[in-house]
């Protein structure tokens, strides 16, 4: 972003030039200086017990937790919990992108399906998909399922809205186009309607993959036995509370990789649109 | 016959089309008639809202005649097809294509081979004047080189009749006139009939070799007349007495149909 010079009599080029100059470093370190800030309060609420209503005696220390994570990092038995959790992840936002594409496609597309599919998907989707642990839990025979059945309620309701809205969303002109070149029905699904709702999807899936996180760390914490989520909850069981910390962290860092790669992926298949990245300089 | 395949004979007959129904009855069409020869450059001009798209719909078989019937080298109308490719005013090209892959769309449609099919889409893109523009995507493009791709993303289909609806509304003056030009030279070359949908009297008489003026809804011809101007016309052309006087009676026509639409808004 450019910002002009704050203080202002007009300007020669070459002066307003320097408060950008200056931006171009001072930008990383202030944020830089930001996340310091911010570890150092931590330090010293926990290294002096802070108690101001909210309690810190019990909070770990940035350092306890680099220890933590040093240590947990170096030995098999986390990544096991980890592995469970991506597992879930990837297996439940797979099958919530193969339904909620297709259903999405077809109830956008065909007015009849969209009153036929459409009311019950409208009447489940204001239920959290935590909610549906206990119901889960009934249906499916292990625990595993489960889990990702939870995952995959939670990424379903986002792809499929957003590719119902992208779809609808394509422009009748370029329908007609497509028939006055000789376009049957199937092609202009494939070469008009699918293209046409792919933003729309990448927007459902990015959001998706947001929610169906939340939802896996919320099912792994009721009723896990492996997953991150279930590594995080015992840790508070069994008083390791630097480990509650490291679970929390490398959720989070988790759940962005894995919004990254849809992006990636999404920008990789969608080559047409303007680059957000090359906008301003 | 002015073509060699001698293909491209429009027959309107008698066209009447009505959209909705009791009270929200609109009559956009009524008896509109209109024969063009094969190869042949047609412009229909008339004031905004008179139903001159409706009749280009009804020859692409976007929408079907009320009464009456459309037919394009003795068949009838009953549906969209690559014969009779339309090029729209703006923003149709398809955004998720490169420019080639857009021209090459309707051979892709026939199932013509790619090989075959990018050579052909070239020969069009040259023959807009578009060589070297094959990997852009549409949004990278100025509106009338879109426009450009509109047309031999049209013409790469052979098609029996070119429709244009109002495809140089959207740009401005100075791009407008270079398009005409260039519409022009690409005629020269296909000699395919073009229907030509406009409200720019000067555009109307500038390219075709018949003007039909339109009356205000419901819409059917009012006068159809021959421009005998020289081909091919250099862009001067426009300055000649002969140009002017046709330019006079046409406006005097549209004047008093535009009056006609604002004084008589519906029966």
């Amino acid at each position: 972003m450019a910002t002009a010079p704050l203080v202002g009599a007009p300007a020669a080029p070459a002066e307003a030039a320097e408060p950008l100059r200056l931006v171009g470093w001072r930008r990383p370190v202030l944020r830089a200086s930001s996340i310091g800030l911010f570890l150092l309060a931590w330090h010293v609420a926990t290294q002096w017990d802070l108690d101001l209503y909210v309690r810190f005696q019990n909070i770990p220390s940035p350092g306890d937790v680099l220890a933590e994570a040093i240590a947990l990092f170096g030995s098999a038995g986390f990544y096991v919990h980890i592995l469970a959790s991506l597992e879930r992840i990837w297996l439940g936002f797979a099958i919530a992108t193969v339904l909620g594409v297709g259903l999405g496609l077809v109830i956008g597309w065909f007015a009849a399906a969209e009153d036929i599919l459409f009311p019950p998907i409208e009447l489940l989707r204001p239920i959290p998909a935590v909610a549906w642990v206990p119901i889960s839990i009934m249906l499916w025979p292990t625990e595993r399922s489960s889990i990702v059945f939870i995952t995959t309620l939670g990424a379903f309701f986002p792809i499929v809205l957003n590719t119902i809205h992208g779809v609808e969303g394509i422009d009748r002109q370029l329908v007609r186009a497509a028939t006055s070149l000789g376009a049957g029905r199937t092609a202009i699904f494939r070469e008009v309607v699918l293209p046409g709702a792919l933003p729309s999807i990448v927007t459902g899936l990015s959001v998706g993959m947001g929610v169906s996180w939340i939802c896996l760390i919320s099912a792994e914490m009721i009723s896990g036995q492996f997953g991150v989520g279930y590594f995080t909850w015992v840790a508070y069981g069994i008083v390791k509370y630097s480990q509650i910390v490291v679970g929390m962290l490398t959720i989070g860092v988790l759940g962005m990789l894995s919004s990254l790669v849809i992006r990636l992926v999404g920008t990789r298949c969608m080559p047409w649109l303007p680059r957000r990245d090359k906008g301003g300089a | 016959m002015v073509n060699g395949a001698g293909t491209g004979r429009i027959e309107i007959t008698d066209l009447g089309i009505v959209f909705g129904r009791d009270d929200r009855r609109v009559e956009a069409v009524r008896r509109f008639t209109l024969m063009t020869t094969p190869g042949e450059f047609v412009a229909l001009l008339g004031p905004s809202g008179c139903g001159k798209t409706t009749v280009l719909n009804a020859v692409a078989g976007f929408v079907q005649p009320t009464v009456g019937r459309v037919m394009v080298d003795g068949e009838p109308v009953v549906e969209p097809g690559a014969d009779r490719g339309m090029v729209f005013q703006q923003h149709s090209l398809f955004p998720w294509k490169t420019v080639l892959a857009n021209v090459e769309f309707g051979l892709k449609m026939r199932g013509i081979g790619s090989i075959e099919r990018t050579a052909q889409a070239r020969r069009y893109l040259n023959l807009v004047g578009l060589a070297g523009f094959e990997r852009a995507y549409p949004g990278e493009l100025s509106g009338g080189m879109q426009q450009r791709v509109g047309i031999a993303r049209v013409l790469v289909n052979r098609p029996r009749v070119m429709l244009m609806d109002e495809p140089f509304g959207a740009l401005d003056a100075q791009t407008r006139l270079t398009m005409q030009e260039l519409l022009l030279g690409v005629w020269r070359e296909v000699r395919t009939t073009v229907l030509f949908v406009t409200h720019d009297i000067d555009e109307a008489i500038f390219l075709a070799d018949r003007v039909a003026v339109m009356t205000a809804r419901p819409g059917q011809i009012r006068d159809l007349m021959p421009v005998k101007l020289p081909r091919p016309r250099p862009a001067e052309v426009i300055a000649t007495a002969e140009f002017m006087s046709l330019k006079a009676r046409v406006l005097a026509q549209v004047r008093e149909e535009s009056g006609r639409a604002w004084i008589e808004p519906r029966p």
